[in-house]
């Protein structure tokens, strides 16, 4: 068993009265997809926005690489390789798309070692390569997540967390981002995914969770929320 | 005086009243590119660095005389501590409102110009101190204008330190940091980005700018009180309008701009030497009304 990067237990978050989080846990192992599931509304992205930071847990404890980042504020736990790619992609409209990549960087000291991460990162998604001096606000909604991703990477994440990677792409887009976090994981990277997408999300996930109203209802492996048909009815709108 | 030498002569003064308004406008658009406040407490942070620069002198006049030698390591020591307040001001004034309405932020940032005022003048009394220094009138005459020395190292200085923060706001990590702050502040959380000290960075720089100004302006000017902030915040602020606000190139222009609209602005006949500041927040009211974004800003949805 390989181990686990990240652990939740029994964590409940609050949006100021609103009990948005009512104690969920789960894990996600080194080298693992792990795919949150769910109608809107349910509590993925708050999952999310707990374990970066954004939000603090206000019971419960959260684990990264042994590490306990529960009160941590959300740059220092970038700074430990947790880097969380939001919803809606957040780039930095209005600056270039090499200056967008250098800001994923930013915890890379080293401008030599930033210059070589951002190449490859051009590697990756030659459709930035060409555009590299131009306004990011100018890229369309595929190019903006793949830059969004592009950003995260910078840091060399031992775990990232994708937010609605396919919202409003065209179904061609959907795939191609698929395939490309299904590259990622191939190349060791480990990834807890929240989709809306769930028949594609299940296609590349090793575990699924499925919540609803703020609760892990289910929790199994891909392959066997896949098969389970009432299941893919009942939550997934399938 | 024949009208040639005059324009020249009023050209050199709106540059040197210019690069002051530029320093100090500089620090007001920083400060306001990255959290969106008008820093009102900025002009006071100008008088302060004057005062903090007459206090310097007086120690090194003995030892370093009241020429450069003793000016210049004034400058720097005023624009540390002068810095540092600031960094102060936001950890205990602005930082703990960071979520809050910009409007309660705004009126703390007119508490704490008050408050930055009161002090001092209940420690000078409200009399004007003279800045006296051993600084002559030696210079070089250029056609029919004399310039002195210390005009020229004045803005001379003025445009050194605005390149430097064009270069850093622009070329480093840092300032990199402070225009993405700009832009989204979670995001940078989740690139590793410390937020607030970022922010308080842009304090001390714009900060230290300010103090720097008044330190040269109380050299040029020969004597400082504690009220002397008052309106020239208001010019900066100006200034930084007109250049549009956030832009840190803008913000040098507008100043210089400024500068010279007063200094030509007295000449105009009618408008003697007590109409230059109708003129000068006459033309403020100009651009707020047909190009609020200023010279160089780009517009943008929402504005305070």
């Amino acid at each position: 068993m390989s181990e686990a990067v990240l652990r939740l237990e029994a964590v409940e978050t609050y949006y100021g009265e609103i009990h948005a989080l009512r104690g969920i846990g789960f894990e996600v192992r080194e080298g693992q997809v792990v795919a949150l599931l769910g109608a809107n509304g349910a509590g993925k992205s708050t999952s999310l926005r707990t374990i970066s930071g954004l939000v603090p847990a206000r019971r419960g404890k959260v684990t990264f690489l042994g590490q306990d980042i529960t009160r941590m504020p959300a740059h220092r736990i970038a700074q430990l390789g947790l880097v969380h790619v939001p919803e809606g992609r957040r780039i930095f409209k209005g600056m270039t798309i090499e200056e967008n990549l250098d800001l994923g960087g930013f915890t890379v000291l080293d401008a030599e070692e930033r210059r070589r991460r951002r190449e490859a990162a051009y590697a990756m998604f030659p459709i930035l390569a060409e555009r590299r001096h131009r306004d990011s606000s100018l890229l369309s909604g595929g190019e903006q997540q793949m830059l969004a991703i592009a950003r995260a990477l910078m840091a060399r994440p031992r775990l990232l967390l994708l937010d609605e990677p396919s919202m409003g792409l065209a179904p061609i887009l959907v795939q191609e981002i698929m395939r490309t976090i299904r590259r990622l994981n191939d190349s060791g990277t480990t990834v807890l995914l929240v989709e809306q997408n769930a028949r594609a999300a299940l296609r590349l996930a090793h575990y699924g969770c499925v919540m609803e109203t703020g609760r892990i209802v289910l929790a199994d492996e891909a392959a066997a929320l896949r098969a389970n048909e009432a299941l893919t009815k009942a939550y997934l709108g399938g | 005086m024949p009208l040639q030498e005059i324009l020249l002569q009023q050209l050199a003064n709106g540059l040197i009243l210019g690069s002051f308004y530029a320093l100090v406008a500089l620090g007001y658009s920083m400060v306001y590119g990255v959290i969106k406040l008008l820093n009102f407490a900025h002009g006071d942070l100008y008088m302060v660095g004057a005062f903090a620069g007459f206090g310097c002198l007086s120690l090194f006049s003995g030892w370093l005389g009241a020429g450069w030698a003793g000016i210049v390591p004034s400058i720097l020591l005023s624009m540390v501590a002068v810095g540092m307040l600031g960094v102060v001001i936001d950890r205990v004034a602005y930082r703990p409102l960071r979520e809050a309405p910009k409007l309660s932020v705004l009126i703390t940032a007119l508490a704490v110009s008050m408050l930055l005022e009161n002090t001092v003048l209940a420690f000078t009394g409200g009399q004007f101190t003279a800045f006296s220094t051993d600084l002559g009138f030696t210079g070089i005459d250029l056609g029919l204008v004399h310039v002195t020395y210390t005009q020229m190292v004045l803005v001379g200085t003025s445009i050194v330190l605005m390149v430097v923060l064009e270069l850093f706001v622009s070329r480093t990590r840092y300032g990199r940091a402070m225009r993405a702050i700009a832009i989204d502040q979670d995001a940078c959380r989740l690139m590793g980005i410390d937020v607030n000290r970022t922010i308080a960075l842009t304090f001390f720089i714009g900060s230290a700018l300010a103090a720097a100004s008044g330190v040269l302006a109380g050299v040029y000017y020969g004597s400082i009180n504690f009220f002397m902030g008052f309106l020239i915040g208001l010019k900066a602020f100006t200034a930084a309008v007109i250049g549009g606000i956030g832009n840190i190139p803008g913000a040098m222009l507008g100043g210089l701009l400024l500068g010279l609209l007063e200094a030509f602005g007295t000449q105009i006949p009618g408008i003697g030497g007590q109409w230059k500041d109708v003129f000068v927040f006459a033309f403020l009211i100009l651009f707020l009304v047909f190009r609020p974004t200023g010279i160089l800003g780009k517009p943008e949805v929402e504005r305070m």
